[in-house]
């Protein structure tokens, strides 16, 4: 497998995917080579977690505050920081490298980021790739454009691609309306969720100010994720302000770092909510935690969500989401709110109605969590394991 | 009429209580707003240390070195209560040396807020009080009671004029903007409109820019700058009773580095200047007994002395900055109901001026001047560190049993 990140050192739901889905694979006896553009101890015994690693290079590690940046350290001593697209030139060619020494049936690469070497690979082997789609480029971008080395990279894979796996309808269907990918090319395969037992009984709390405004009667209403045009945050704020103008006991908690960061300030600034909207920045562990802990609402307003794990993080801590019609997640999530990321008017209603309402939210923090509570990757599993087997098949009849 | 012709030299001497990087996580477990770490940016000890050393100490030495050696030699400062308090905690050698000046009687100390506040704007009470607090400080630390009013930021408007002259000041300072000249040049005293008793000392800013901001600029077509030099384009200007030279303390030393040579030109400018008898030196106070206003001013929108714009958008010019502001002086009466000291003076400490300056978006992206005196990387998070400190401040006062939502 072909891959940008594994947890902890992710900066989203990418890692995570990845590590549940070859966990599951694992469990259903897959060899799996796991190959990651950087160095360090995942403390992973099911898989083969690889870095690749140029000539030349000592090792490479992840830095920036979402490990949005690389750290090249050279045998001669010299340290150079490569940013992602420095990175995706070096990962395409070591990771081909490494593939020469390894032994395998398939290639399955994850997003346009390891595309590139997924090609590299089967130009030199010949071998099935298998190029699993967790986003596209008009996702990312928020829009029709977004950049045009990517779209060409991905559009080159996948008709190339001896198969493609979408993460949702909602992908399949940009595939096909971005890049004329005929449909029987592409298979929906979900994404689901490790179920964890959580404490939510626990009363300690890194969001002491909240705790203590939530005992005085407000409530909090968060969105934990990166600040890119894809998740639809300024029409979170619009409608933030139309729910504190309803109800002013309510705090928004705004979870993540990105390039929207200093606009989104400036946002809650000018529709006069400063100080309503709380901006922490990237977060992990502990406060990362505790901030869906904290809430009595998740709201994932996305433009555009592949498929989007985070209001199923959310209800493991027990916290009810509102999520946007454009994503992933809503095609295999029934108890959630549900409502289309620019109708700011129904987004304002059903935030300030639902935390109006403690039965409301009881309720479906119940429901949800019941559904919650049986999903499990098995299926997902069993039709990669297919897929793997026809390919298998195939190629060995083509020898 | 003054039979002189005189330099009113006045340095404004202040540093803010900085906010630390203060996040949600802080907010309702420690109030520590202004502690940072020494080797941080926004380290207020850091900054009184470094700045002690390179301006307030070596450009005392040569004031104090200045008055004993020209007894015509004079000058007026103001000083504010929050760098007062950082100079008893971190350098009493520094307050030693202000006290020294003023000990001379010929250094006059210009009257204004405690907490360099626009409490003027927010709160009528508030901006009283924090004025009464400064003279109490004043008074307690160099024995004197200011005459002279000025404004944080030397923000002015008729109102605050009439204000000042309410109170007993014989005058009151602001920026020499032409719009508000017209035709006049800052070279006189005035008088502001709708006053009888009270006079208006405008700043003269082409010659007291020349020093704070163009001295050390080698690109500029008069750099190098010479006292002689300097003090002849003065000899020169013509209709002329006192040029009036405002500017930061912190020009000598600070903004200006030492290696500028703008320490050889405070110490030579004084002889140059006095080579003619028809010159002298002159206090905020000494040019108002001595000359009468020629004409009155009318200043119907407020000017101060910051930026090409001369308003307060420098420090109220977005709504991050604005709601920030507002946020903070909505809670004036419930912080004052909790009777609690500490509270009430942190809640004081955040309306400093200069929190809503880092705050600043004009310019953010050119680098320039807000960019070379803010603590942090940018204005959003000035922005976020000071709105988690707001939160705690509304957290304790609820603390202490009063109901913000009330």
């Amino acid at each position: 497998m072909l891959g940008w990140e594994l947890p902890p050192h992710n900066s989203g739901g990418l890692g995570v995917a990845c590590f549940q889905l070859c966990k599951s694979l694992a469990s259903n006896k897959m060899d799996i080579d796991f190959i990651v553009p950087y160095e360090a101890d995942h403390n992973i015994d099911f898989m083969n977690v690889i870095p690749a690693i140029p000539q030349g290079v000592d090792s490479i590690l992840k830095s920036g505050i979402a490990y949005d940046s690389y750290k090249f350290i050279y045998s001669n001593g010299k340290v150079k920081d490569f940013n992602i697209i420095d990175q995706y030139h070096a990962y395409s060619f070591a990771a081909s490298k490494i593939a020469e020494t390894r032994e395998f049936d398939i290639v399955h690469a994850h997003d346009w980021l390891t595309f590139r070497a997924a090609l590299l690979i089967k130009q030199k082997t010949d071998c099935p790739i298998i190029l699993h789609v967790h986003s596209v480029e008009s996702d990312r971008s928020g829009s029709e454009d977004g950049n045009p080395m990517v779209k060409e990279i991905e559009e080159t894979a996948m008709l190339m691609a001896d198969d493609i796996i979408a993460v949702s309808n909602h992908t399949k269907n940009k595939i096909i309306s971005d890049y004329n990918i005929p449909e029987n090319k592409i298979k929906v395969v979900h994404n689901s969720i490790d179920v964890i037992t959580q404490d939510n009984n626990s009363l300690v709390n890194s969001y002491e100010f909240l705790k203590y405004m939530k005992s005085r009667g407000y409530k909090v209403v968060a969105n934990i994720g990166r600040l890119t045009v894809q998740k639809g945050l300024p029409n979170f704020l619009k409608a933030a302000r139309r729910v504190i103008d309803v109800n002013p006991k309510t705090y928004f908690l705004i979870v993540g770092s990105g390039e929207q960061y200093h606009e989104l300030v400036d946002l809650a600034a000018e529709l006069g909510i400063s100080d309503k909207v709380i901006f922490t920045e990237f977060q992990r562990g502990q406060q990362w935690r505790d901030a869906f802990k904290i809430a009595d609402l998740f709201v994932m307003p996305s433009v555009s969500e592949p498929f989007g794990l985070t209001p199923l993080e959310a209800i493991a801590f027990g916290t009810p989401s509102l999520v946007s019609k454009q994503s992933g997640v809503s095609e295999v999530f029934k108890n959630c709110l549900k409502v289309d990321f620019w109708d700011i008017d129904e987004m304002s209603n059903l935030i300030a109605s639902s935390i109006s309402s403690d039965a409301l939210l009881e309720e479906l923090s119940n429901r949800a969590y019941d559904e919650y509570r049986v999903m499990s990757w098995q299926d997902s599993t069993d039709k990669l394991m297919n897929l793997y087997r026809h390919h298998k098949t195939l190629a060995e009849a083509a020898r | 009429m003054n039979d002189k012709k005189s330099i009113v030299l006045y340095l404004h001497v202040h540093q803010p209580f900085r906010i630390r990087h203060y996040t949600v996580f802080d907010t309702a477990i420690n109030s520590d707003y202004f502690d940072s770490a020494f080797d941080s940016k926004a380290s207020n000890e850091a900054v009184l240390k470094k700045v002690t050393a390179k301006s307030y100490i070596p450009t005392n030495t040569i004031l104090l070195r200045l008055l004993n050696r020209y007894p015509e030699f004079r000058f007026s400062i103001s000083i504010t209560g929050t760098i007062l308090e950082q100079m008893e905690k971190w350098a009493p050698e520094a307050l030693r040396s202000f006290q020294e000046l003023v000990a001379t009687g010929r250094v006059e100390i210009v009257a204004e807020t405690y907490h360099h506040s626009l409490a003027f704007f927010y709160s009528m009470s508030e901006f009283e009080t924090q004025v009464q607090m400064h003279e109490d400080k004043i008074n307690q630390l160099f024995g004197i009671m200011p005459q002279v009013f000025r404004n944080t930021e030397l923000a002015y408007n008729n109102e605050l004029a009439k204000w000042a002259e309410a109170k007993g000041y014989k005058g009151i300072l602001a920026e020499g903007w032409d719009p508000v000249l017209g035709w006049r040049n800052p070279n006189f005293v005035y008088r502001p409109t709708g006053t009888e008793n009270i006079a208006l000392l405008l700043k003269n800013y082409k010659l007291s820019d020349d020093l704070a901001f163009r001295f050390s600029d080698t690109n500029w077509s008069e750099w190098p700058l010479t006292a002689s030099k300097y003090s002849h384009w003065l000899s020169e200007t013509k209709d002329v009773n006192n040029i009036n030279l405002f500017m930061d303390y912190e020009t000598f030393g600070e903004h200006q580095w030492s290696d500028s040579g703008i320490f050889d030109f405070l110490e030579h400018l004084p002889a140059e200047w006095l080579k003619n008898t028809q010159h002298d030196f002159k206090t905020v106070s000494e040019v108002i007994d001595s000359s009468p206003p020629v004409d009155e001013i009318n200043v119907e929108h407020t000017v101060t002395w910051a930026d090409t714009e001369r308003d307060l958008s420098a420090w109220l010019g977005n709504p991050m900055q604005n709601s920030a502001i507002n946020n903070l002086y909505s809670l004036t009466e419930k912080v004052h109901e909790t009777n609690d000291l500490s509270l009430i003076e942190d809640w004081r400490k955040l309306q400093t001026s200069d929190h809503f300056y880092y705050m600043c978006t004009k310019y953010f992206n050119d680098g320039d001047i807000h960019a070379y005196f803010s603590p942090y990387d940018s204005p959003y998070e000035a922005h976020m560190n000071f709105m988690n400190a707001y939160r705690d401040i509304l957290y304790r006062i609820n603390q202490k049993g009063i109901d913000t939502d009330g």
